[in-house]
């Protein structure tokens, strides 16, 4: 019986890995024996430094990827050998920041965020107020029109964020989204996750800024040689 | 609380007024649209050239089937020429026979004189023919003709064509089945050259459609994408391809007068109704083309990125 996102989950974890090794076709694993769990409404950053296997492992969970051995839990259902057709589903309870920021040149910065909600069948006179909040509340209301070949660095990272949390969904995963803006935007930017955070949202940032990671006053885990150091409580 | 995750189609309809969430046409396109549109003037000279050669033999066809020769032999105490006018009286009156005329030796010199010439035509033994007019509703069959002939005390042989006419139908058969098979050929190209540029449309826009998968879009939502672009495009095509072949077929009806072209292709201003299913037809064959292109690509997984962290 395939995964159902639907239904409520009954169980407080919204991600469980259980001894996950991963590895590209044909390569060595990047990622072994993996064993995580984010508590719903968490925060966690997670470090290492570049090539430690961080991208990796928000591939496995947003299911660009599956695992190679192990388990891999989401919103409470085994999604480790998940059928694709069942992944859209999943996706749409996820907001993904990406490094590159992924944002379609050819829209509107007001049609990049709505992408999500277009993609979960919503009409435009539907979302077009939320839509309009968010860009607001990301700084970039007067940006509306704007194609992201126009925009600033930390602009278009706003953007990302915007767009990925848009859906109010239950996992933010977000790939060194502070990598292309100072330390005043970071920090900024910092705070917007973590009002989604307390807007009940369980977050995960992977970001090589350990300086950053501290300061969040969120829970850090770091990723070495593809493995999991125990997590360890920072100063709140 | 999480919305229901649900997804229309109709948000990818083709009335939607938001922009495409692919990116404009590439370079390659118009390229496309051009050989859409040759391929679909071509299956529409070739579905014009199989109804018109079609209809052109059924004529053929139809008219050996309405007429038979009998060749009477003349007999002992009886000339040709009054055994042949004997055997048209007695055809005259079969069921099945409109008219039937015993052919003069004038008249069958006429018609041997083109390929003899007038030298040898005096000295030629001429057969003794009667020309038969069957009615077309219901003809009398050759079985028939040679009893009343063989009753009548007369010896003859008929020949009601159907030999002439089989080879005539099978001939009709063989062009429409030709003129069938290229237009299927052609269609196939226009598919082909679809799926090949929905495979080039993902191979390009690979970092959008893992953008809109990552954000929740289906495979069959994104393969709806290319299918729309490729039906339009190929509608448009299918548009201009059928008017260019109207143009030509109205110049040869025109240039043709009452036989259309030719006797062998009489083409009918009817005929150009033909083409007007060719947009519908060429979008059809171009979304069926991307659909299997697009759900087989995304299906067997898309190249994944690899690097960071």
């Amino acid at each position: 019986m395939p995964p159902s996102p639907a239904e409520p989950a009954p169980v407080t974890e919204t991600v469980r890995l259980s001894g996950v090794g991963f590895g590209y076709a044909g390569a060595p694993d990047v990622l072994r024996d993996i064993n995580l769990i984010l508590p719903r409404g968490s925060f966690h950053f997670l470090t290492g430094p570049s090539g430690a296997g961080k991208s990796s492992l928000l591939r496995l969970l947003t299911l660009a990827d599956r695992p190679r051995t192990g388990t891999l839990r989401l919103f409470g259902s085994d999604v480790t050998h998940i059928d694709r057709r069942d992944i859209p589903a999943f996706r749409r309870r996820m907001g993904v920041v990406f490094q590159d920021f992924r944002l379609l040149d050819h829209l509107s910065a007001f049609d990049n965020v709505a992408l999500p909600l277009r993609l979960a069948g919503g009409s435009e006179a539907d979302y077009a107020a939320d839509v309009q909040e968010m860009l607001k509340w990301v700084g970039l209301g007067r940006r509306m029109d704007a194609r992201p070949p126009a925009l600033s660095g930390g602009e278009k990272q706003r953007l990302a964020i915007a767009r990925a949390v848009i859906t109010r969904p239950g996992l933010i995963v977000a790939d060194e989204p502070t990598g292309s803006v100072d330390a005043v935007m970071a920090d900024k930017l910092l705070r917007l996750f973590q009002s989604l955070n307390k807007l009940g949202a369980t977050v995960l940032i992977a970001s090589h800024d350990e300086a950053l990671a501290q300061r969040s006053g969120a829970r850090v885990l770091r990723l070495d040689a593809g493995r999991l150091s125990e997590p360890s409580r920072v100063a709140a | 609380m999480i919305r229901q995750p649900r997804i229309r189609l109709a948000d990818f309809s083709l009335s939607s007024r938001r922009p495409g969430l692919l990116p404009p046409a590439a370079a390659g396109e118009p390229w496309l649209m051009t050989v859409i549109a040759v391929l679909c003037f071509l299956a529409c000279l070739a579905a014009v050239a199989a109804s018109a050669a079609d209809r052109a033999a059924h004529g053929w066809a139809r008219q050996l089937g309405a007429e038979a020769t009998v060749q009477v032999r003349s007999s002992v105490g009886e000339t040709g020429d009054t055994a042949a006018a004997r055997a048209a009286e007695t055809l005259s009156g079969v069921d099945g026979v409109e008219e039937a005329a015993a052919l003069s030796r004038k008249a069958a010199e006429d018609l041997l004189r083109p390929w003899l010439g007038d030298a040898v035509l005096p000295d030629l033994p001429v057969p003794h023919l009667v020309t038969v007019r069957l009615n077309a509703q219901a003809p009398a069959s050759a079985v028939t003709l040679s009893r009343a002939l063989a009753e009548a005390g007369l010896d003859a042989t008929v020949d009601d064509h159907s030999l002439w006419r089989s080879e005539v139908e099978r001939s009709a058969a063989l062009i429409t089945a030709l003129a069938g098979a290229a237009f299927l050929a052609i269609a196939f190209a226009a598919a082909a050259a679809i799926a090949y540029a929905t495979r080039a449309g993902l191979a390009a826009g690979q970092g959008v459609i893992e953008t809109l998968s990552l954000n929740g879009a289906t495979d069959g939502a994104i393969a709806w994408l290319f299918q729309r672009r490729f039906g339009l495009m190929a509608a448009g095509a299918g548009a201009i391809g059928a008017g260019l072949a109207a143009i030509l077929l109205a110049l040869l009806r025109f240039l043709g007068g009452s036989d259309g072209l030719s006797a062998a292709l009489p083409i009918t201003w009817s005929d150009l109704a033909l083409l007007s299913p060719c947009p519908l037809l060429a979008a059809t064959v171009a979304v069926l083309a991307a659909r299997f292109a697009a759900m087989r690509v995304l299906a067997s997984g898309r190249p994944t990125e690899r690097g960071g962290a």
